[in-house]
């Protein structure tokens, strides 16, 4: 259904060009939820808004193949992109606050949404809103459909924001950390009221976030990112039992437990890669605890490819020549 | 036993809501009579949802807030009506770690600079002068101290949280409060912070106390926990009692909130709270929790009025720590 190849993406900035996307390739099936970890500056954000086509008219630099039901949606002209954007690809961010114009209803926002794509009159619009408002949970939605976004509370303003990406009832949705600015009870919420939804709409979901737990909990299949690549996908049973990358094993164990006995961290030593300066060879071979077991600097030198095995894909020398431990089992 | 470290009790905080012509005309009881004890050495882990009056607590106990009410005690001495020279002093013994990094560092200061403010501001001349102490705070806490003379904008999230700690230790004080130190952080950098806090601990024995919303970290850093609910100590015991057998309704709906990794745990207990937290300046009579509580619900007329007539206290502040929940079993 959609198809990321070989994405990338560059800023131009003061210092130089900020390589924020280094072929980054992701596969979507209808109906699948796929979750994109990664840390601060590991690209997930920018594989999201790439997606969406909120690059074109930008100075961004963008090279690669996005295919969405086999349109080039790189090639799409900014009035065509529009035709997609809300009707086939909803897009939940995560502040509602700054998503949301402060100075009209939450109604008619999600109205407008609508009324985009749908030739029918405001007050038809306006009960669509009401019936969306409804269908995520929200009390009393006629009501509720007057007010203005600063009378919600924070959850209550990401179910107005769900009801507005799926009021148009998009085939793909793409969730870019939606409940990370909110209460873990609020949380959990939400990702009930995402899963309730997608069971009901058979819509496919790209959930961006930097919680291993959320994904354990949400989706069937993981893709890891660092500095602007997959290093791994899997689907979540094999990325939490045998993990094969470096990175994604290092994110587990630095990973607090509810139910650990075990109180020290094992925390992944040094910090993320500057994107303005990549390395040669393996991004994340300076932080790599197993880049000395793969020979004549390889890691240093050469970048690896994504290997498929299966389902699983990792991109690393030292899994390419089996040079790795064999994992402990995380989870399960 | 001997005197505790820290001592709290009914400790109040409110602020006052002003309306016309300047009366007073409600207060926001962000802390409402909460009490605890910090044992020397130990670490007390602050955990509640935003708006809970954790990070008020702190700042009460830091005496950068006066207190409405209430006492608190270091080492047996009550330090909350201290002025000037009195709270200056105290200031050494207590010190405080914040959130975000970057703007809790002045950015046209050194790094050394901000380190030594601390001392120069006191006027406290370590044997060895000042550049030494500072080099050797560096080094404790993992910077090289060849980059004292760099500026906080040079430093990753993670070295500028390591600044912040050096900073608070420079005074060597008994008790450091760190408010959400983690929280800003990615989980690899995140779990370094945290194995440094407890390195640190084990070394000199100094106090924390760790004010968080996430709950795994908590489980790692404390030794007693108090779970905060609008402004009162919902319950308090030692991290096992806390995470191994949570009793009261609140603790153990955050607890099931937390998404959790472990794909094949057994159908554990998933309490969901529904609602949004009522607002701190008309808290619900008798019991706070109870407009969200997943046993309110569920008891009988008699039992209910008791819950909105009298303040549960006690270490389990709860009427019924044993009344059947509302809870929904897990599924996958």
């Amino acid at each position: 259904m959609l198809s990321v190849k070989n994405l990338s993406v560059q800023f131009p900035t003061d210092d130089g060009m900020v390589a924020a996307l280094n072929g980054m390739d992701l596969q979507l099936h209808r109906g699948e939820t796929v979750g994109l970890v990664g840390e601060s500056g590991s690209g997930k954000s920018v594989t999201s808004q790439a997606i969406m086509g909120l690059f074109k008219e930008t100075r961004a630099k963008i090279s690669g193949e996005i295919t969405f039901e086999g349109t080039d949606l790189l090639a799409l002209s900014e009035d065509r992109m529009r035709t997609f954007r809300g009707k086939k690809i909803g897009m939940i961010f995560q502040d509602p606050l700054s998503a949301m114009h402060p100075f009209y209803t939450v109604g008619s926002q999600i109205a407008e949404a609508y009324r985009v794509h749908n030739k029918v009159s405001r007050k038809a619009a306006k009960q669509v809103a009401i019936d969306m408002l409804a269908r995520v949970g929200i009390p009393d939605p006629k009501k509720r459909v007057d007010n203005y976004p600063h009378e919600f509370s924070g959850g209550m303003r990401q179910r107005a924001m769900i009801a507005m990406a799926l009021v148009c009832e998009p085939e793909l949705l793409i969730a870019d950390e939606p409940t990370t600015a909110l209460d873990v009870t609020v949380q959990a919420q939400i990702l009930d009221l995402i899963s309730e939804l997608q069971a009901e709409t058979n819509s496919a979901v790209i959930f961006v976030t930097h919680d291993l737990g959320v994904v354990a909990q949400l989706c069937q299949r993981v893709v890891v990112m660092y500095g602007g690549q997959c290093v791994e996908q899997a689907s979540v049973r094999e990325i939490f039992t045998a993990p094969s990358h470096p990175y994604t094993r290092g994110l587990m164990a630095s990973m607090p437990h509810l139910s650990g006995e075990d109180d020290r961290l094992t925390p992944i030593p040094g910090s993320p890669p500057a994107l303005l300066d990549l390395p040669s060879g393996c991004i994340f071979a300076d932080r790599c605890e197993f880049a000395a077991l793969v020979p004549d600097n390889r890691c240093q030198n050469e970048r690896p490819q994504l290997l498929v095995t299966g389902e699983h894909a990792a991109r690393c020398h030292g899994h390419e020549m089996s040079l790795l431990p064999k994992t402990i089992k995380v989870g399960a | 036993m001997n005197t505790p470290l820290l001592e709290v009790s009914e400790l109040r905080k409110h602020f006052p809501i002003k309306g016309a012509f300047g009366r007073t005309v409600g207060a926001v009881k962000a802390v409402d009579s909460v009490s605890f004890t910090l044992q020397r050495g130990t670490t007390l882990g602050l955990v509640g949802e935003s708006g809970c009056g954790k990070s008020t607590t702190g700042k009460v106990l830091m005496r950068l807030l006066d207190p409405t009410s209430g006492s608190i005690k270091l080492d047996g001495e009550e330090i909350s009506t201290f002025k000037g020279k009195e709270l200056n002093a105290f200031r050494r013994r207590v010190q405080m770690v914040f959130q975000n990094p970057a703007s809790s560092l002045n950015p046209r200061a050194s790094i050394g600079a901000a380190i030594a403010a601390p001392l120069i501001e006191q006027g406290i001349k370590p044997p060895g002068g000042v550049k030494a102490k500072v080099r050797d705070l560096m080094d404790r806490v993992g910077l090289r101290p060849e980059h004292a003379n760099r500026f906080p904008h040079e430093f990753s999230g993670g070295q500028r949280q390591r600044i912040g700690i050096a900073r608070a230790l420079a005074l060597d004080p008994d008790v450091v409060i760190c408010d959400e130190p983690v929280s800003a952080l990615d989980v690899s950098v995140q779990a370094q912070v945290v194995n440094l806090l407890k390195d640190i601990q084990r070394d000199t024995g100094i106090s924390y106390i760790f004010i968080a919303h996430d709950l795994a970290v908590v489980k790692h850093m404390a030794d007693e926990v108090a779970v905060m609910y609008l402004g009162k100590i919902m319950e308090q015991g030692s991290n096992e009692q806390i995470f191994a057998d949570p009793q009261h309704p609140y603790t153990r709906a955050l607890l099931s909130a937390v998404p959790s990794v472990e794909l094949d745990a057994a159908l554990t207990e998933r309490i969901r709270l529904g609602g949004d937290l009522p607002s701190p300046s008309n808290p619900p009579s008798g019991c706070v929790f109870r407009t969200r509580c997943p046993a309110y619900a569920l008891l009988p007329e008699t039992d209910r009025a008791r819950c909105a007539d009298q303040v549960p206290t006690g270490e389990v502040a709860c009427h019924f720590p044993s009344a059947p929940l509302a809870a929904v079993a897990a599924h996958r």
